[in-house]
């Protein structure tokens, strides 16, 4: 992927080149540093009057700098604030930086330019403790609201081990309980309007109809939903902390339970950006088996989704077929990699194992047994009447609004914008591949069902030119980096066995630079963005997921609807927990 | 005192056959809905599964008699019952086969319209008092839904009642021994039918429940005994509603002389309970709004007009 590096002249001549500093990274994504006082002037002049606009801030995060020592060519900072925006127009990026000094320091909120900044500035606040002038609703988003610190920056521990004994005496305890209580003002909600006291249901964390612990608190007037603040943060695991203390090989692991319906989707994005920041080339092979894969966890993720989709609008049986199919998808994953849901399979530089024998009869049956179980999906839940009045219309939303909020995926797609990154940014050879790009119309929750049913028929295509054309070859690339590197020369030459052994037992080194890798994932964008000081370990990593910024999109969708609608929208988003809080 | 021992051998008969047709729906359904499902179901306590029925019976017997502690106590103890009561009421007035019935009400059709009305107390007063936002929901979609169906359906039977001139469901049965009624009254059966999934609130009319949305709706703060209370009593009313779509429709007893009347009767009867067991299989559930409006707007304009058109052939062309 190369970018457009003329935004680069573009703000030089609107902003001054003394203003700006420009930062080489190993992606070649165009990085600038730009001073704080100007962010939200930057961010508006890139969104509203560059020619070929960036419409999307794709990611917005943090990056703690006192203990990094690759710091060369870089404008001292403690703490660095970094904006991720996408450009359909030109299909390249912007990665905008700003450079803060302090201990906590501030910088002005840009919410008033990107809507969507305002989850990942809390997040922000939540992680690093740096404070969004301006932010309408600057509270701790991920962790509970009685967190002592801020997770991610360097001085907080990561193990807790290295925190004192857990202990809750009477007077934390009280403290604990009195931030459960509810009260709607803390979350921005009124109690009552001018005609009517307003009822205030809690859904979730436990609850049927939200797969898995995400808390949304509805404010109703009858059935209807006037207001729904999501709260998320149940199901965090501090994947982006742990990156700081695993190993690049070892963290592979880990990704696989980011989005867990995904399974090798995660490490794909994970190890390309690895690869990328150390510069290897994965052989055919390799890139052939990595896609094979990947659609095989598509068509799983989505038929989950399919079945829980149809449950949630009240259909008991689909999801049983769509659990049967899952499993043949299952026992092919599980030939070849040995395991089911978190395969961990793919490795820095290739993947774990070749494909093992008989793998294509495995596969050859699969593809002729699954078109007709899609006919039979298709007809009976997206041509039933029922489903379609509980769908057409319903949580829909624009082009326009879908970028606003950050939409990924099936979710952007549906809205009949055609934008899929295997087509618009190939990587791992996906150019080489036939498949078409579904869209939808209208952008509610029919046709986003719509575009999933079809995307499994697209898969299937996918996965049937990977069985046909598989190159013959290495799974692995033989360059240094590559973890563990290929058994059958290790024993054979020093080099080998020397760079086995450190791989293995001290984890490879990655020379120091950034690099983000973004693939279309099962839910929409799932993209990396690695920080590497020279070390075995990651100094930053952030995981940029696709069902974070669709969450944060459900109550603009789901006001004016009733409770019914807000989980058939909720069912049609296809979003996974661990995917959203990390 | 012959009469009054086989009056109550039929009392206990049908209370004894009638709970043991609930309890073995409920394995019956699973094993059924599993089959359509691609799944197993329950196979393992005793043959095929069928004493998985007892094994939760016994289960849900030694439950732990929870009371919610903000729940209206009396009330909420309550609740359960009267589903039950109020069904097992209504099968005072089936008639199994000539001479097997509790009773021939010459206003049968009517209690059995009141007894069913009265079930919808015990969605409405178990929502309400679980003091429980979920549970005050289902009640009141339950409530507003078994209301509004109790129309059409009453509605629907009244062509029943104008072609066999009685209230008496014996009566009714007698006077389809030419033609089973369903032939010249199909509307009313089709309405009296989706009324009869809708009064016990079986998918796709639910909405009291609707696990994915409500949790367990009206019933969501019940454990134990009590929620088997409410679980019988669904089985209960899909057995009375199929009991009565025979009764009113297929001709009851009535069926060729190799099998007795009372066996026809039952095959009958389970034709529909595995109709209802089908649905609840294939179909999603609509909206509230959607539901009512489906009531209101489509099936009482419908029955009504059923209800003139019978009418006026009986008029012109004579009873």
């Amino acid at each position: 992927m190369t970018y457009d590096q003329s935004v680069l002249d573009q703000l030089k001549e609107k902003f001054g080149a003394s203003s700006l500093h420009v930062q080489q990274t190993k992606d070649g994504l165009p990085t600038v540093y730009v001073p704080k006082e100007k962010i939200a002037d930057v961010l508006s002049y890139l969104k509203n009057e560059v020619p070929k606009p960036y419409k999307m801030l794709y990611d917005l995060t943090a990056i703690d700098e006192r203990t990094r020592q690759h710091k060369e060519n870089l404008p001292q900072a403690d703490f660095t604030v970094v904006y991720h925006l996408l450009s359909f127009d030109r299909n390249s990026d912007v990665r905008i930086k700003v450079a803060l000094q302090g201990e906590y320091p501030h910088i002005p909120t840009v919410t008033s330019v990107f809507t969507n900044a305002n989850w990942y500035e809390r997040e922000t606040f939540d992680f690093f403790g740096i404070k969004f002038d301006g932010h309408p609703h600057l509270k701790r988003l991920i962790m509970p609201p009685t967190w002592e610190g801020h997770p991610l920056r360097k001085e907080h521990p990561a193990r807790a081990t290295e925190m004192g004994p857990f202990r809750l005496p009477d007077d934390k305890q009280d403290r604990e309980q009195e931030a459960l209580k509810f009260k709607p003002e803390e979350w921005g909600l009124k109690r009552a309007s001018d005609d009517t006291d307003f009822m205030f249901l809690n859904l979730g964390p436990q609850h049927p109809g939200t797969h898995g612990v995400l808390r949304i608190i509805l404010q109703l007037d009858g059935e209807e939903i006037v207001d729904a603040v999501p709260d998320i943060g149940f199901h965090h695991r501090g994947a982006e902390k742990m990156a700081e203390r695993q190993s690049w090989h070892t963290y592979i692991p880990y990704t696989d339970r980011i989005d867990y319906l995904g399974g090798v989707m995660n490490n794909f994005a994970y190890v390309q950006a690895v690869e990328t920041l150390a510069g290897i080339d994965v052989p055919d092979r390799a890139k052939v088996i990595r896609i094979m894969l990947s659609e095989l966890f598509r068509l799983s993720s989505h038929l989950v989704w399919f079945g829980t989709f149809a449950q949630d609008i009240g259909q008991m049986s689909p999801v049983f077929y769509a659990f049967n199919d899952r499993e043949r998808i299952f026992d092919i994953i599980s030939a070849i990699t040995g395991d089911r849901m978190h395969p961990n399979w793919f490795r820095i530089g290739g993947v774990a194992q070749d494909l093992p024998k008989g793998w294509e009869k495995m596969v050859s049956d699969f593809i002729r047994h699954f078109p007709k179980q899609l006919k039979t999906y298709d007809k009976l839940v997206l041509k039933n009447k029922i489903i379609k009045a509980r769908t057409v219309g319903i949580g829909a939303y624009t082009t326009e609004e879908a970028i606003e909020w950050g939409v990924t995926g099936p979710g952007l797609r549906a809205t009949g914008f055609e934008w899929d990154f295997r087509k618009k940014r190939p990587y791992s050879g996906y150019e080489q591949f036939e498949f078409d790009i579904p869209t939808g119309q209208n952008g509610d929750a029919y046709d986003r069902a719509l575009v999933r049913m079809e995307e499994m028929n697209q898969s299937l295509r996918i996965i049937e030119q990977c069985m046909n054309n598989m190159p013959e070859g290495p799974y692995k690339s033989d360059h240094p980096v590559t973890t563990p590197p290929r058994k059958e020369r290790t024993m054979h030459d020093i080099e080998t066995l020397i760079n086995h052994f450190l791989n293995v037992s001290w984890g490879p080194v990655i020379p120091p630079g950034e690099a983000f890798f973004g693939i279309e994932a099962t839910k929409g964008n799932n993209g990396y963005y690695l920080i590497s000081d020279g070390n075995t370990m990651s100094y930053r990593t952030r995981i940029r997921t696709p069902s974070f910024a669709h969450i944060q999109m459900v109550p603009y969708i789901s006001r004016g609807h009733t409770i019914a609608d807000l989980l058939a929208i909720l069912a049609s988003i296809d979003y996974v927990l661990a995917d959203v809080d990390k | 005192m012959n009469e009054v021992v086989k009056y109550l051998l039929i009392i206990g008969g049908v209370l004894g056959v009638m709970l043991s047709i609930a309890a073995f729906l409920i394995w019956y359904e699973r094993r059924m809905l599993s089959l359509w499902q691609d799944r197993y179901g329950p196979n393992r306590v005793g043959p095929f599964g069928l004493f998985q029925v007892l094994a939760d019976m016994i289960k849900i017997f030694f439950k732990e008699d929870w009371i919610a502690p903000f729940a209206d106590k009396w009330v909420f103890i309550i609740a359960p019952t009267f589903v039950v009561a109020a069904v097992l009421m209504g099968f005072a007035v089936v008639p199994f086969a000539p001479g097997i019935a509790v009773t021939d009400l010459n206003i049968g059709l009517l209690f059995f319209l009141a007894m069913s009305s009265l079930g919808a107390y015990s969605v409405f007063l178990g929502g309400l008092s679980s003091n429980n936002k979920y549970a005050l929901l289902g009640s009141l979609r339950g409530a507003a839904q078994m209301i509004s169906y109790e129309v059409f359906m009453s509605i629907a039977l009244m062509g029943v009642v104008l072609m066999s001139g009685s209230f008496s469901l014996v009566d009714i049965v007698n006077a389809q021994k030419n033609m089973w009624f369903v032939v010249p009254q199909f509307v009313g059966f089709v309405i009296f039918f989706i009324a009869g999934v809708a009064e016990t609130h079986r998918t796709p009319f639910d909405l009291p429940e609707s696990e994915s949305e409500l949790v367990a709706g009206f019933h969501s703060e019940y454990s134990g005994m009590k929620f088997g209370m409410f679980f019988v009593g669904e089985y209960l009313g899909i057995t009375l509603i199929s009991a009565m779509i025979v009764t009113f429709y297929f001709g009851g007893w009535l069926g060729p002389a190799f099998l007795p009347p009372i066996v026809w009767f039952f095959i009958k009867t389970f034709v529909f309970i595995t109709s209802f067991v089908l649905l609840r299989a294939a179909l999603p559930r609509p909206r509230y709004d959607q539901l009512m409006s489906l009531g209101w707007k489509i099936l009482l304009p419908l029955a009504l007009l059923n209800l003139l058109v019978t009418g006026a052939i009986i008029l012109t062309v004579g009873a």
